[in-house]
């Protein structure tokens, strides 16, 4: 097939090609040299740095994550083009604050940099979205939001992903939150029943449709109201 | 009449001068005393400025899984796209909080579960880096045996539903009776088909049984001529191309934008192969290339999976070739179990079984992001420890989400009946996406 082609990308270390990392000390190796331009970069916008199984953390204050993964995303000499990951972690002990992670990785240069932003318990849950560089963050940052409660400034459209928008028992990863739900069985069983079978689509879909017209009286003026579908 | 619904009255085909429906008559006059077939109406009835709402799954079997769709269609073209999620969703990291890491290895088998042992693999060394082990050189040959039988077991059931969704049926069957092959030589293996739980963290459940190599020979000695004859019933055929050439195009930059990875990232154009460039289980040391399409299009991501699976095989001689002898298991009782017959005649034995039993083993405090390859994409497994027997957090980075998250982008321009083809070269596993 003329239109499609087998690249090798290389094939041995004496090419200058990657090799698998072996004997990775706990703490202590070297780090990405981007984690060092970041810390010049931003100076106090850097809590710190940290090695840890030869992945490079950098510890960003909240107020500066955007500006510091925008300049690594911009500047053509780190080129962090592609968003792995976004995620967030809650430590067991709740003086511990909140973390979100982003894991970057540049495709060009072959590097893996993990930005990690602090976020007290007690502030509203709040950081800025990176929508705006990487679409890749859409469902990504949505399902934080859905999972811990922290909500992405920025985000065009953040709803719940997983769990349906209707879910009322909270955000699931969260330290405090049970493993077998907040809710006994009996009341879970018993609000799925009580369930509109409007609410199989949202209000935004149903404006779509020009469905909205033909809704019973009493469902249009509630809805009206800006009561969501199914509550 | 409801505003969502069309009617077409067939038998109009234009107005009259006062604005009633005009009356065609099929037959007329000829001229010649005979009659004649009516050419056809030219008039075609306006349809344009009704948006019709279509709802697509959770439960149909062109969505592969519990995925709905809620698409905005102008006559047959989709405008907008609206992908629902979630109705899978098992909590799968937030169980992986109340367990040991040995004890999680049974949840990955559950997720993506076309994979599942790819998925073994990739938790395994991921704890692995967590607790800064350095697995034996046979458990690393063994791992990218599992590695790769697995990726062709995925395509194939990619490549059989594939067929199926755009009408053909022939090779779906001959897909999966070599997938049934691989699934008898892992059960030979591990005792399972799906839910493998093969490796553990330090090495293998087991080490393959007396034979067994024999029997992958063989699968690797038969399998290519399956390829070609699949070859050449789809590659050039004209329906084939024609239902999915230029569907779906993502550019390289806007592919590597929306995060997507795997054969739906090569299709675009980006040579970005985790094995490749961030290397895991001595990769960079096989020889094998990395297949890059050019279009981004449904056929191209056609062609990408279809060159890996000859790239797998590829990967797999030489696995078989260079299998070495030794343990299969580090030596450590902290985190591997003693064999049985030890564990219930000696004193020492016993006390590590229990205490990995009961205990678990430990990490130091940290954390790691082990991504491999999976036949998704990246795949990437995030723990964090605070050195306990239980992560702190365990995250999965499901490559068939990210990849998902694209679709309203692929569909939109696109007809109703294209959508199905879009949505099947995405390669998705709902039980991966839910969680």
């Amino acid at each position: 097939m003329s239109r499609f082609e087998v690249v090798s990308t290389g094939n041995s270390t004496a090419t200058g090609q990657p090799a698998t990392p072996k004997n990775i000390p706990h703490r202590g190796a070297a780090a990405n040299p981007s984690a060092k331009a970041l810390q010049d970069k931003f100076g106090a916008g850097i809590k710190r740095l940290d090695v840890v199984w030869g992945e490079t953390t950098v510890y960003v204050d909240p107020a500066s994550v955007h500006d510091a993964i925008q300049w690594l995303h911009d500047d053509p000499s780190q080129r962090y083009d592609f968003l792995s990951d976004v995620t967030a972690v809650e430590y067991r002990d709740p003086e511990v604050p909140l973390e979100v992670v982003w894991h970057l990785r540049s495709l060009p240069f072959r590097r893996f940099l993990r930005i990690k932003s602090q976020i007290q318990k007690g502030q509203p849950l709040e950081v800025d979205s990176v929508y705006d560089l990487y679409r890749a963050a859409d469902w990504l940052e949505r399902e934080v939001y859905d999972m811990f409660g922290i909500r992405f400034r920025g985000h065009p459209d953040l709803r719940r992903i997983l769990m349906w928008e209707q879910y009322k028992e909270g955000f699931p990863l969260r330290k405090d939150f049970p493993l077998r739900g907040r809710f006994s069985r009996s009341e879970q069983l018993r609000q799925a029943l009580a369930q509109n079978p409007e609410a199989r689509y949202s209000m935004e879909e149903l404006t779509i449709a020009d469905a909205f017209a033909e809704l019973p009286q009493d469902m249009r003026e509630r809805l009206s109201k800006g009561e969501r579908t199914g509550e | 009449m409801s505003k969502r619904t069309v009617e077409v009255e067939l038998s109009t085909t234009g107005l009259d001068a006062q604005g009633r429906p005009q009356r065609v008559p099929i037959l007329t006059d000829d001229g010649g005393g005979g009659l004649a077939l009516q050419a056809p109406p030219a008039l075609e009835p306006q349809l344009e400025g009704e948006h019709m709402l279509i709802n697509i799954g959770p439960q149909h079997p062109a969505t592969h899984g519990v995925l709905r769709l809620v698409l905005e269609l102008d006559g047959e073209t989709v405008v907008r796209c609206i992908p629902h999620i979630g109705y899978l969703h098992c909590g799968f990291e937030k169980i992986g909080e109340y367990r040991q890491y040995n004890q999680i290895i049974c949840w990955t088998d559950r997720e993506d579960y076309l994979n599942s042992i790819g998925n073994n693999v990739a938790f395994a060394l991921g704890a692995e880096r967590l607790f800064g082990i350095e697995i034996t050189e046979r458990c690393k040959v063994l791992r990218v045996i599992a590695s790769e039988l697995s990726r062709i077991m995925s395509h194939l059931v990619w490549l059989g539903t594939f067929c199926i969704d755009i009408g053909a049926f022939t090779p779906f069957l001959w897909a999966f009776q070599r997938r049934e092959e691989i699934y008898r030589l892992i059960e030979k293996w591990v005792g399972a088909r799906l839910t493998t739980s093969a490796t553990r963290v330090g090495g293998m459940a087991a080490d393959i049984p007396n034979g067994w190599m024999d029997g992958l020979r063989q699968f690797i000695r038969t399998f290519p001529h399956t390829l070609d004859e699949i070859d050449r019933v789809l590659t050039k055929n004209a329906i084939w191309v024609g239902r999915t050439v230029g569907l779906g195009v993502m550019t390289p930059d806007e592919a590597i934008n929306w995060g997507l990875s795997g054969p739906m990232l090569r299709a675009s154009g980006v040579d970005y192969d985790v094995r490749k460039d961030f290397p895991y289980l001595d990769y960079e040391t096989y020889d094998f290339e990395v297949p890059v399409g050019t279009n981004g299009d449904v056929y191209d991501r056609y062609l990408v999976r279809f060159e890996e699976m000859r790239q797998s095989v590829r990967i797999l001689q030489q696995a078989a070739d260079r299998l070495p002898d030794g343990p299969v298991n580090i030596d450590d009782p902290r985190i591997i179990l003693p064999p049985k017959s030890k564990a219930t005649s000696e004193m020492e034995s016993m006390i590590h079984h229990f205490k990995v039993v009961m205990e678990g083993p430990r990490p130091p405090i940290g954390e790691s992001y082990v991504a491999v390859e999976s036949p998704k994409g990246e795949k990437g497994y995030y723990m964090v420890s605070d050195g306990t027997a239980k992560p702190v957090r365990w995250r999965i980075r499901p490559p068939s989400f990210v990849n998902l998250a694209a679709i309203p982008k692929m569909v939109e321009g696109h007809l109703l009946s294209d959508v199905i083809a879009i949505n099947a070269s995405i390669d998705i596993v709902m039980g991966e996406i839910d969680r």
